[in-house]
């Protein structure tokens, strides 16, 4: 890992995952959707967590989000082992998540809300969170009158207002086009480059875990394991031009070549809640 | 960052929008035009169809004629009155007990199994099979006129509500715990808002189903009121003064329901935009 040079080292977002399985469904549909899985993450580290859809990915997510329960093994976050949701482990799912019937400003505030925060505070701290992700002129629009890229910079900006310590991110630009993918990466790596979260981001988009992340954790089809880690050192600020170079295709190769599908049924899609997205 | 520009919302021209909206308008307004006047010849030339006759359909003009007397008689209002103070009863009462019995039935099993199969039970019961033991087990005719209206209004309210809580999406809840959500947070700042829109399909229902209900209850037990007036009008043989209230029953009924739905997109001026957008 190797942090930027303008923002202090992370201290907190270590997680430690141990012999973990998840087994989701009941009576005979059960299955085991992630299987003895050990991982460590460094406080500050961007990990991209790659594999095929179906995976257990989203499944790891969610347990680590607190909204599964590990079936065994251990999760910890900074030592604390998970129980439950917290507003330090902020969740992003890939769309349709934001309130619809709460304006942007207020799906922002939200998290200050429900600290008990007043409502000038909480309007001063979003404002400044929707300048951060290019939206202040949008502020008393509602959801549904934005456009996806859009909404997703709302979904980042409302988990960035608890300050948490590890942003948990589920395909968050997988309803994305592809110029609109691009950008919002860009910007996802701006953020995290001047606040240094610990970030595991799910995708099954190997070009984009190759230009996010410090460390890609390649997984197997279901059951879930880790069949390879995967470090990327290409420097730090990354721009769109990464992805045409050398050193960056190579990677990739070595990607396609883990991912590479043994049969051709693709598993249905898992969600961070369990079976049914 | 071009996409701050992508809100993707075409406006089409203001001009050809509003001559459309007047050329439905008028299209819409003359098939009204087209039923009275269809009325006002079957009931003008008596016209016998065989299995069903307009030999004794008083014709438009002679129910305008009604009309004005009953206004100018002066028991319009007491009618009026009597009806909507029973129905604005009735009506608000299955409000208060739908929504409430359906938000808890909605979030909690144990009260879904303490609760509702005595009411699925009660369920297929029509409100005006109720009108006898109605009669006996109230006081008063009036309240057991309420009582079936508002039983009529509580089913649909009730099963809305419930289905509306039911299906609110997993993820909004997630969200809302990822977020520092707690349990009473979680139902008022979510499930609350997630359900109105239901909530509210099955207020606007209930409306109309508290009109029907009441107006049967009215014709059997009633003294004053529009049903009352209604069916006194055919035992009395003034057949125009029939079809005085049931117009008046379609107006009340009309207009209650355009005001809940009113009432609805000001509560929810979201919805009008999420439906804008299909």
């Amino acid at each position: 890992m190797r942090p930027a040079p303008h923002s202090p080292p992370a201290v907190a977002g270590r997680i430690d995952i141990r012999n973990l399985s998840i087994r989701l469904g009941q009576g005979r549909q059960a299955f085991e959707a992630v299987q003895n899985v050990s991982l460590g993450i460094e406080p500050g580290e961007f990990v991209c967590l790659l594999g095929p859809s179906g995976c257990g990915k989203s499944t790891l997510l969610g347990t680590l989000a607190g909204h599964l329960q590990p079936g065994s093994g251990d999760i910890r976050v900074d030592a604390l082992p998970v129980e439950g949701p917290h507003p330090e482990r902020g969740l992003v799912f890939q769309h349709h998540t934001l309130f619809p019937w709460l304006k942007v400003v207020d799906n922002v505030a939200f998290g200050m809300k429900m600290r008990g925060i007043g409502r000038q505070e909480r309007s001063r701290e979003a404002q400044r969170l929707l300048d951060r992700v290019g939206l202040s002129e949008f502020r008393h629009h509602y959801p549904s009158q934005l456009s996806g890229g859009m909404q997703q910079r709302v979904e980042i900006a409302r988990v960035l207002i608890n300050q948490p310590k590890v942003m948990l991110m589920d395909e968050p630009f997988g309803a994305l086009d592809a110029q609109t993918r691009m950008m919002m990466q860009q910007l996802l790596l701006d953020i995290w480059e001047s606040i240094r979260t610990t970030i595991v981001f799910i995708t099954h988009d190997i070009d984009e875990a190759l230009f996010l992340a410090d460390r890609i954790i390649v997984m197997s089809p279901r059951p879930g394991r880790i069949i390879e880690q995967i470090a990327v050192e290409f420097a730090r600020p990354r721009r769109a031009e990464l992805i045409t170079t050398d050193g960056f295709t190579r990677l990739k190769h070595r990607c396609l070549e883990l991912l590479h599908p043994k049969s051709n049924h693709p598993l249905p899609r898992l969600s961070p809640l369990g079976t049914v997205p | 960052m071009s996409s701050l520009t992508d809100t993707a919302s075409t406006v089409s021209e203001p001009a050809a929008a509003s001559r459309h909206d007047r050329h439905r308008a008028l299209r819409r307004a003359s098939s009204i035009a087209l039923c009275i006047l269809a009325w006002h010849l079957a009931s003008t030339f008596r016209i016998d169809l065989g299995i069903v006759t307009f030999q004794n359909v008083p014709p438009p003009l002679e129910v305008v004629a009604a009309a004005r007397e009953l206004i100018e008689s002066g028991t319009l209002l007491s009618h009026l009155t009597a009806s909507l103070s029973r129905v604005l009863g009735g009506y608000t009462g299955a409000a208060a007990v739908g929504v409430a019995l359906g938000l808890l039935i909605g979030r909690s099993r144990g009260v879904e199994d303490a609760l509702l199969p005595p009411l699925e039970l009660l369920r297929p019961i029509p409100a005006v099979a109720w009108i006898p033991l109605a009669i006996l087990m109230f006081p008063s005719s009036e309240l057991s006129m309420v009582f079936i209206t508002f039983t009529g209004a509580l089913f649909p309210i009730l099963l809305a509500t419930i289905h509306g809580v039911e299906s609110v999406d997993s993820r909004l809840i997630a969200s809302a715990r990822s977020l520092g959500a707690r349990r009473h947070a979680v139902f008022i700042e979510v499930v609350l808002p997630a359900a109105a829109p239901g909530i509210f399909t099955g207020l606007s229902i209930g409306m109309g189903t508290a009109w029907f209900c009441l107006v049967t209850a009215e014709m059997i037990a009633g003294q004053f009121g529009i049903g009352y007036y209604t069916w006194a009008s055919y035992t009395i043989q003034n057949y125009p003064d029939i079809v005085v209230g049931m117009l008046l029953i379609g107006l009340l009924g009309m207009g209650s329901s355009a005001a809940i739905r009113k009432l609805g997109s000001a509560l929810m001026p979201w919805q009008a935009l999420e439906a804008k957008k299909t």
